[in-house]
């Protein structure tokens, strides 16, 4: 019997693009079902009763819920192709160690940056660029974060780099110029078809966001 | 040998620091726990976890794990023939676990948190009524988990037991502080009964502190400075 998959997103939601490359990276067909989060969808409520947030996998009728969680179960129920994280304990608990630090330390510095305006905009810029450096110090000389093989590290933070356009229009600053390597990276990373397939176009977020404003009520 | 050394660097009160300490009892690891000073951080630390700075870590082989239900996870996989699985085998059960663990750490456990920073009675009420909503969610989680088994993880204490459990102590704190109990037999029946067998294992017991000593750090951690 064919696996029913399907993923309840938001086409510019960054922990959204983890599951989709996911998918895609497994070869696995999905049922992609763009979400309206204004306006939140029976299924959604019904498949995400805690949280009423997407990512939601459906597999065969299950959901599974948060993005990193989903990353990791579409791995262990796949596992044949193109395994996303080692199965060596300790490479795994690195993987999971950053992939930690990006979901603990991304998402509130560059929401100051795109929502916020003055001071609080230049500090999240200011603490962005930080974090930015230590993921690139992580990074090292290596193709991937995992090293050679493209990986759970990739996966949970390539999503943000089609925010990038945004951000730096946002808060006049090169991401490339502070952090040459970490762009090297995310460029190799978009020569994935996973990936590149399931990255919006970074001009159409960043000429999305003021419409993204108004409906969230932020002036 | 050096090369097989196992260490967790941590502190008697901290839940988080429990979670390792339970997860290498229950594969009957040894392992030599350095305590760092309340309000200070040694070289070890730092040099240990140095984007964090945060305890527990955990040493193996000279090689730093850091974030508590990460190092649990490695544990299991390390020592994975030696005692029960601590998560179900099966991917969705396993999602459903982390699930429930990151709910804790990133809901549950803050509110928990603000009841005992709260200021007045009206604040302390709202956050309490959030903090049995909460724990009314993972009522109803254990009894989906467990399937008529007396953990989480089933017949053994397991990972998402351990990601729980572990405040069960500083529950009590806030309990009695409050005046108000949030796990009992009335409001969470399977969670109560849950609580006590957690307690009384082998594995949990010889790290969890008595709730009259954690009553006392916590009037020294809490205490307002005088007006």
């Amino acid at each position: 019997m064919a696996d029913e998959v399907i993923l309840l997103d938001y086409w510019l939601s960054m922990f959204g693009m983890r599951a989709r490359i996911a998918l895609e990276e497994k070869n696995i067909k999905f049922d992609y079902r763009e979400q309206d989060l204004f306006n939140k969808s029976q299924i959604l409520i019904e498949m995400n009763p805690v949280h009423k947030k997407i990512p939601v996998l459906i597999h065969n009728g299950k959901p599974v819920c948060e993005s990193l969680i989903v990353v990791e179960y579409i791995d262990e129920t796949w596992p044949g192709e193109n395994q996303l994280l080692s199965s060596d304990p300790y490479q795994r608990a690195q993987a999971k160690f950053w992939a930690d630090f990006i979901d603990k330390k991304v998402p509130g510095p560059t929401r100051l940056i795109w929502a916020g305006k003055g001071e609080e905009q230049e500090a999240g810029k200011k603490e962005f660029i930080e974090v930015l450096k230590t993921l690139e110090s992580e990074l090292g000389d290596k193709t991937y974060f995992g090293g050679e093989t493209f990986g759970f590290v990739d996966i949970a933070f390539i999503g943000f780099c089609s925010w990038f356009d945004a951000y730096e229009k946002l808060a006049n600053f090169s991401i490339e110029a502070e952090c040459p390597k970490l762009i090297a990276w995310a460029d190799r990373c978009l020569k994935r078809e996973s990936v590149a397939k399931s990255l919006p176009d970074s001009e159409k977020i960043t000429k999305y966001i003021p419409e993204l404003k108004k409906r969230l009520g932020i002036e | 040998m050096a090369s097989d050394e196992v260490k967790v660097i941590g502190a008697w009160a901290s839940p988080f620091v429990m979670r390792p300490r339970i997860a290498l009892n229950l594969k009957s690891v040894s392992y030599e726990f350095l305590q760092e000073t309340f309000g200070s951080k040694s070289e070890l630390l730092l040099k240990s976890n140095p984007v964090h700075k945060k305890i527990p870590v955990l040493i193996h082989a000279d090689k730093p794990v850091c974030e508590s239900n990460i190092i649990v996870e490695y544990v299991d996989e390390t020592w994975s023939t030696s005692g029960p699985s601590m998560l179900p085998s099966n991917p969705y059960d396993r999602a459903i676990a982390r699930f429930w663990a990151a709910y804790i750490d990133e809901k549950w456990f803050p509110s928990l948190k603000s009841i005992l920073q709260a200021e007045g009675e009206e604040e302390k009420k709202a956050v309490l009524a959030q903090v049995e909503e909460g724990t009314a969610l993972l009522e109803k989680a254990f009894i989906d988990c467990s399937k008529g088994k007396p953990f989480f993880n089933g017949e053994h204490v397991g990972y998402l037991d351990i990601a729980f459990g572990c405040f069960l102590g500083w529950l009590r704190v806030t309990e009695l502080a409050a005046g108000h109990k949030v796990l009992d037999e009335a409001k969470t029946p399977s969670l109560s009964k849950w609580a006590e067998q957690f307690c009384n294992d082998p594995a949990v017991k010889p790290v969890m502190p008595d709730t009259a000593t954690l009553a006392e750090f916590a009037k020294k951690i809490f205490a307002k400075p005088a007006a």
